[in-house]
């Protein structure tokens, strides 16, 4: 086999793209590690951007870049189950933490969906792209299942969701020391909320009470969220 | 290492198979979290263990292991932006707009209101 013929044939493995997106997550991390204050460093972000230049140089899809990566996206569920055991360990402070929540749940679930709408719909986004991004705080299984159903388009919900949890990601800890918030179970709670599982990664590197409680709050949201947005998106897309 | 992810896997699927079976809202590993939650309860309560116990356990390690890198597992779903590529040109101001100024006014006003309802109920700073 000539090198040229051995590597239009890697090319189209899932072992050769398994194999990139850790190493593209590892340079990723290296490079978020050696500029940790700056706000634009998160390894998702820098690891999407090699990974994206990567499939543009070599010509290939995004199906055959998933059906490699789909190992490490397949994690995400049991991610999300593993999460009981620091919710489990914490217990008694969500216990001494269920009123302010509660209230915080509803009040900031319905400001997430209409704040976006509200801004993307003033600049001209159209309805189906409104549909789509209207979940973009929920975790992405169930934020492209809820695109699905009500007309929106999954796969931009899921890069709408992810860039969403990005931003949370990024801003959250300067935010709240910007804000003063000193109590590690508010400030979890709002980035697991607003930016779900990559908020939620974010408040675990932070301090495990801030994870704990941003756990909690994804996976409240990825429950509330799915049922108001029905209710609010027709005033919301003016139709 | 295999019974931690084993038992993190089965709670998943008896979670998944709720949420279709049933109908329920809430996605399946979301299920299977709260079941997870309940399940230590119960063990606990009929073969007590302490929270070091717990941390080192099989189910600790793996748990730990996964959370520890939870922001790789977004990585493949975050690449399908290169789909969009055209509709971000065409879109990118308004999503990018909606995107900032929703994530800082949720994270604000989801703080505000945790930090305020708890300061009315008499809690204190502590978590």
């Amino acid at each position: 086999m000539t090198p040229f013929r051995l590597w239009v044939y890697l090319q189209t493995t899932p072992l050769f793209w398994l194999t990139t997106t850790l190493a593209a997550y590892m340079i990723a991390e290296t490079i978020a590690y050696a500029a940790p204050r700056h706000p634009l460093v998160n390894p998702v972000a820098i690891a999407v951007a090699l990974i994206g230049a990567m499939l543009k140089l070599t010509g290939t899809d995004y199906q055959t870049y998933f059906n490699g990566a789909q190992f490490v996206h397949f994690l995400l569920g049991p991610a999300t189950v593993a999460l009981a055991v620091p919710l489990y360990r914490n217990l008694e402070a969500v216990k001494r933490n269920l009123l302010p929540m509660t209230a915080a749940l509803l009040v900031g679930a319905v400001v997430a969906v209409v704040s976006a709408l509200l801004v993307a719909r003033a600049l001209g986004a159209p309805r189906a792209v409104l549909v789509s991004l209207a979940p973009k705080s929920v975790t992405a299984g169930v934020a492209m299942a809820v695109s699905e159903t009500l007309g929106g388009a999954p796969p931009l919900t899921a890069v709408l969701v992810i860039a969403t949890g990005i931003l949370g990601a990024v801003v959250v800890t300067p935010l709240m020391n910007a804000l003063k918030v000193t109590d590690w179970a508010a400030r979890g709670f709002a980035v697991g909320l607003a930016s779900h599982g990559l908020g939620t990664a974010r408040a675990f590197a932070v301090h495990p009470v801030a994870g704990v409680f941003a756990g909690i709050a994804m996976g409240l949201n990825a429950v509330v969220t799915p049922a108001i947005i029905p209710a609010l998106l027709p005033w919301l897309t003016g139709q | 290492m295999i019974r931690g992810f084993f038992i993190l896997l089965l709670f998943q699927l008896v979670g998944e198979a709720l949420a279709r079976g049933l109908n329920l809202p809430a996605p399946g590993p979301v299920i299977g979290l709260a079941l997870l939650v309940v399940g230590l309860a119960v063990n606990r309560a009929w073969r007590p263990f302490d929270d070091e116990q717990l941390a080192k356990s099989e189910l600790g390690q793996a748990a730990n292991g996964l959370l520890a890198n939870f922001s790789l597992f977004f990585v493949p779903a975050g690449v399908g932006v290169v789909q969009y590529l055209g509709l971000l040109q065409a879109q990118g101001l308004a999503l990018a707009a909606s995107l900032v100024v929703s994530t800082l006014l949720t994270l604000v006003v989801t703080v505000g209101v945790f930090v305020a309802v708890k300061r009315l109920i008499g809690g204190r700073g502590e978590a």
